[in-house]
């Protein structure tokens, strides 16, 4: 490991009257880092989504989102295709999830829906998503009344349900377009990442890297975009999967309760027509997959949720492990003094003051 | 030469006239509140309150402006179904609602509609015929009431216990509860509620499948009616609690991680106080207020589950007769339903906010 | 030739529910270049409002600061000029650089804002900057902050402040929040920096001991008002005010406790915290 000493030669003498040898500050690592290029800060900035639970809860996004891409290729019917002389047939090699009260296949129905369940979840997270940062980050940075009315109207909309609220305004109309059911359900979602956003943005605020930025001359913008929002960044993403989730959630009960007109086909439509078929109990196949795939959905969103929790908060990450490990070694995770092991033989003082019972 | 701290204690020890005995809490905040003991913090109920008022205030004006953004046929459609069967005073009400008086001016019409709730009209329902709404969402809401409540303190009460015990045992075998519950919760409500008919009802017929008590029998106070609708509610109160309590497992688990890690449980421990108490009064009654907080939140969410709930169960509350409302366009009973929806959501918000106050004496202490 | 002056300086905060709080009363003093002011006080004397008001955080209450005779502007080409003239080094190196940006992003900026070198040659002055403050530019300069110890991040820090060739620095208690062995590293640069280029500072501090390595002048504040104001020998080796002398006494001197040593009058600098 060569010093900045050997190099250059010119800084050999110690600069200054009688500094000693900390004064020069030797090289941080055994080589210096690779170029930032695009790729490894990409990388980089995608480590939230490294560890495990999100890396397993981002597959099944992607098969979903792969399923919804080339539906035409992997059903193997028309999702309204009636076949009227086999109703309500149970699952077998030719409708994999059987067929409906006229005949249409369920499986392919299961596959065409998911993109409408898709295409409207991540419009309405979007639309939410970005009123939530315009209006949290505004509030957040902002001083006095602006702030203070921000954070009220935001409220507002936390508070009031969303599902009644929701209901009345879809049933103003009769044929709703995609793009305005996905309005509706960004409407009532994106308060709770707007308040989110707003208490970190006003922790943000006080730090002193702002101050600098600021003492900079930075233009305002500049501030909110380059200084702010990269370390926002992991709030956001956890807001967006959480909107989606909400989103998701809303927009197959609505048309499960049929305020959203059943010529969009999702997952909550194939149940609305089980209900109003009289599929329960019998016929299985019809109803129980369509739930399975909400749930699956959902729980694919919460592991990336999870996952992101532990990358910004590092002592939920390690505390299940930690402790498993000591009780393997025979110790107890909630004993109050920290105990000494006497360990081997051949190890020479007991090894005691690395196991804390903190995690 | 005597220096000056900067509490104004002179260094001789000396506590200034007139305050307790305790000589290190002189000048603080918390001096002041021990002189005036336990005080109600006003200031941030009131703060509260003020917040909620101006919510109240929001509803009751999205509801104001909502009919006068509607197709104009729908109204005149509605309008004229009802035609000759309403009192004048009826029709009054409901054009004033619908804002079908265009010679009225538009802050005359905000005004009028302000004066006609406050008076308790929320117009009429062509739905349940001609009755005037307060008296339909009256004899539902107590139903909805009953459940809601009900199923969300029990969900609370459980989740917020096993949450405290994971958090506790971290890495036991109770660890594995976490993913379930969790999956649990992603699961629509009205899709489980079907299946649990399907499984618990039509199967093997240990619950009935719907209703609040059976047809043609009189709702009193006796024995009978009593057990049926215990044995009626059981159902829909499975529901709610299976599908909210991974959200209260998973918030207190995590809020148990956080204050294990803090010292005064470490000290706790080392002075030899049993682990028990260590963990339900220490621990999970620190962990916990942030769960009340959210709870109010939660209440939004549970109110929405509890409507489509209603609907598949047949469960004659506030959510079925919304429904009922939404499918036969009655818009009057809609926006009532709608505004004393807020209303509740709003009053359980005050009373979480009201037990938060009490529980967390930090709030307490800033009022002094 | 840059000179700010605090003339009768008064700031009170209200607090909600508990009255007034004077946090300066009536403060006065002059920086000029080439000369080191050390403002010494315990929390809560009011160094840190001095610093924000400087920073313009605050407003005083009463009194005025003045840039060459001039009060400090508050909006256009003249408040830019005064940020360019007058930089801050904060206390903490773990909060002031921004933990997603690259040392070189830290550098640039000032550089770019101010128009102080053409673009073309904004690397090489950052590696100019990075050099003064004794760090391997190659090593650092596309590091994160998190990726450098206390002592190089308070080191970047100083080169940002540097970087728009100000006349006069603040340094808001630069060393205090770094190990105590290199807190003699990071002011002997800062003091080599202040005499190449010719810098007026304001070393804000608690530690006395430090400010009379450092400074030319000391100024003592407590509670918020000026109790005493001289050069740094006339203030450490004469103090007239009696919370300087319990300031001076409080500093831990090895040399008093081992009654063997020969007598030595009792130097300063070696009572410090930390290895001088």
């Amino acid at each position: 490991m060569r010093t900045p000493a050997e190099e250059s030669p010119t800084l050999t003498q110690p600069a200054g009257v009688g500094s000693p040898e900390t004064a020069f500050v030797l090289a941080v690592g055994p080589q210096p880092p690779a170029k930032a290029t695009f790729w490894s800060q990409l990388k980089a900035s995608l480590a939230m989504f490294g560890n495990r639970k999100s890396a397993a809860g981002l597959v099944i996004l992607g098969v979903f989102v792969l399923v919804a891409i080339f539906a035409p290729w992997i059903a193997p019917y028309d999702p309204n295709a009636q076949h009227l002389d086999q109703t309500l047939q149970p699952p077998s090699f030719q409708h994999l999830l059987g067929t409906t009260h006229i005949g249409q296949d369920v499986f392919s129905q299961l596959v065409y829906g998911t993109r409408g369940v898709l295409v409207v979840g991540f419009l309405a997270t979007i639309m939410a998503t970005v009123v939530a940062i315009v209006v949290g980050v505004t509030a957040g940075y902002l001083r006095g009344w602006r702030s203070e009315s921000l954070s009220a109207l935001s409220n507002v909309f936390l508070v009031i349900p969303g599902l009644p609220l929701m209901i009345i305004v879809a049933s103003q109309f009769d044929d709703p377009p995609l793009p305005l059911i996905a309005a509706v359900l960004g409407l009532t979602g994106w308060a709770w990442g707007a308040r989110v956003l707003r208490a970190q943005t006003l922790s943000l605020r006080n730090r002193d890297f702002i101050q600098a930025a600021r003492a900079n001359g930075e233009p305002l913008h500049r501030i909110i975009l380059v200084e702010m929002l990269p370390n926002l960044m992991a709030i956001i993403a956890s807001s967006f999967v959480g909107t989606m989730t909400a989103a998701v959630l809303g927009l197959t009960t609505l048309a499960f309760i049929g305020v959203i007109p059943v010529s969009n086909l999702n997952w909550g439509t194939i149940l609305f027509w089980a209900q109003q078929n009289n599929a329960f109990p019998d016929y299985w196949w019809w109803y129980v997959p369509a739930g399975l795939c909400i749930a699956l959905l959902g729980v694919a969103l919460a592991l990336i949720n999870f996952g992101i929790d532990e990358y910004v908060n590092p002592r939920l990450r390690s505390a299940g492990e930690r402790a498993r490990a000591m009780k393997r070694k025979g110790m107890d995770v909630n004993a109050a003094v920290t105990q000494v092991r006497t360990g081997t033989a051949s190890a020479g003082p007991a090894e005691s003051a690395s196991e804390s019972t903190t995690a | 030469m005597s220096a000056q701290s900067t509490t104004g204690q002179t260094t001789t020890g000396r506590t200034t006239a007139g305050q307790p005995g305790d000589p290190t809490l002189v000048g603080t905040t918390a001096a002041r509140t021990e002189r005036r003991g336990r005080r109600i913090p006003w200031r941030f109920i009131g703060g509260r309150v003020a917040f909620y008022a101006f919510t109240l205030w929001a509803a009751i004006t999205i509801n104001f402006f909502l009919p006068r953004l509607m197709k104009g046929d729908a109204v005149s459609s509605y309008m004229a179904r009802s035609q000759g069967q309403l009192t004048p005073d009826a029709e009054k009400a409901l054009r004033l609602m619908f804002g079908l008086d265009s010679s009225v001016p538009l802050w005359q019409q905000y005004l009028d509609y302000w004066n006609m709730l406050l008076h308790g009209n929320l117009g009429v329902s062509i739905s349940t015929g001609m009755a005037p709404v307060g008296d339909a969402i009256a004899s539902a809401l107590p139903w909805t009431l009953g459940l809601v409540g009900f199923a969300t303190v029990v969900s609370f009460l459980i989740g917020t216990g096993v949450g405290a015990v994971i958090g506790w045992r971290r890495g036991g075998r109770l660890d594995v509860l976490v993913p379930v519950t969790t999956f649990l919760g992603t699961v629509p409500y009205f899709w489980l509620g079907l299946i649990f008919i399907a499984v618990f009802s039509t199967t093997l017929g240990w619950f009935p499948a719907g209703h609040a008590y059976e047809l043609g029998v009189e709702p009193g106070w006796n024995g009978e009616f009593l057990g049926q609708v215990v044995s009626h509610a059981a159902l829909p109160v499975l529901t709610i609690v299976v599908v909210s309590l991974g959200g209260w497992v998973l918030g207190m688990r995590n809020m148990m991680l956080t204050v294990l890690d803090e010292d005064y449980i470490t000290v706790a421990q080392a002075k030899g106080m049993p682990d028990r108490r260590v963990l339900w009064r220490y621990a999970a009654r620190n962990a916990v207020l942030p769960q009340i907080q959210s709870f109010a939140l939660a209440l939004g969410f549970i109110v929405s589950g509890t409507i489509v709930m209603e609907m598949v169960f047949s469960y004659p509350g506030i959510g079925l007769l919304l429904l009922n409302a939404t499918s036969a366009k009655d818009y009057a009973l809609m926006q009532g339903i709608f505004l004393i929806l807020v209303l509740a959501v709003l009053v359980a918000n005050i009373l979480a906010d009201i037990a938060y106050a009490i529980l967390d004496p930090r709030t307490r202490q800033t009022e002094a | 030739m840059t000179t700010l002056e605090f003339r009768n300086v008064t700031k009170i905060y209200n607090v909600r529910g508990a009255g007034q709080l004077t946090a300066l009363d009536d403060v006065g003093f002059t920086l000029r270049p080439r000369q080191t002011i050390g403002l010494v006080g315990q929390s809560g004397s009011g160094k840190s409002t001095i610093a924000k008001i400087l920073t313009q955080l605050e407003t005083p209450t009463r009194g005025e600061v003045l840039l060459d005779g001039s009060p400090i502007p508050r909006s256009g080409k003249a408040l830019r000029r005064y940020r360019q003239q007058l930089r801050m080094v904060f206390q903490d190196p773990f909060a002031s650089l921004n933990p997603s940006h690259s040392i070189r992003h830290h550098i640039e900026r000032p550089l770019r804002l101010d128009h102080v070198v053409p673009r073309a040659q904004v690397d090489a002055e950052v590696r100019r900057l990075l050099q003064r403050v004794r760090l391997d530019a190659d090593a650092v300069i596309d590091r994160r902050p998190h990726e450098l110890s206390g002592g190089q991040r308070q080191r970047v820090a100083i080169a940002r402040a540097l970087a728009s060739r100000p006349a006069l620095l603040v340094a808001d208690e630069p060393v205090s929040m770094l190990d105590v062995s290199i807190r003699l590293g990071v002011l002997n640069l800062l003091a080599d920096l202040q005499r190449e280029e010719g810098l007026g500072v304001l070393y804000i501090t608690h530690d006395l001991a430090t400010a009379r390595h450092f400074s030319d002048e000391i100024i003592v504040l407590n509670q918020g008002r000026i109790v005493e104001h001289g050069t740094a020998d006339d203030v450490i080796l004469r103090p007239q005010d009696p919370y300087t002398c319990e300031l001076r006494a409080a500093s831990p001197d090895p040399e008093k406790h081992f009654g063997a040593r020969a007598a030595q009058p009792a130097r300063v600098e070696q009572t410090a915290g930390g290895a001088l």
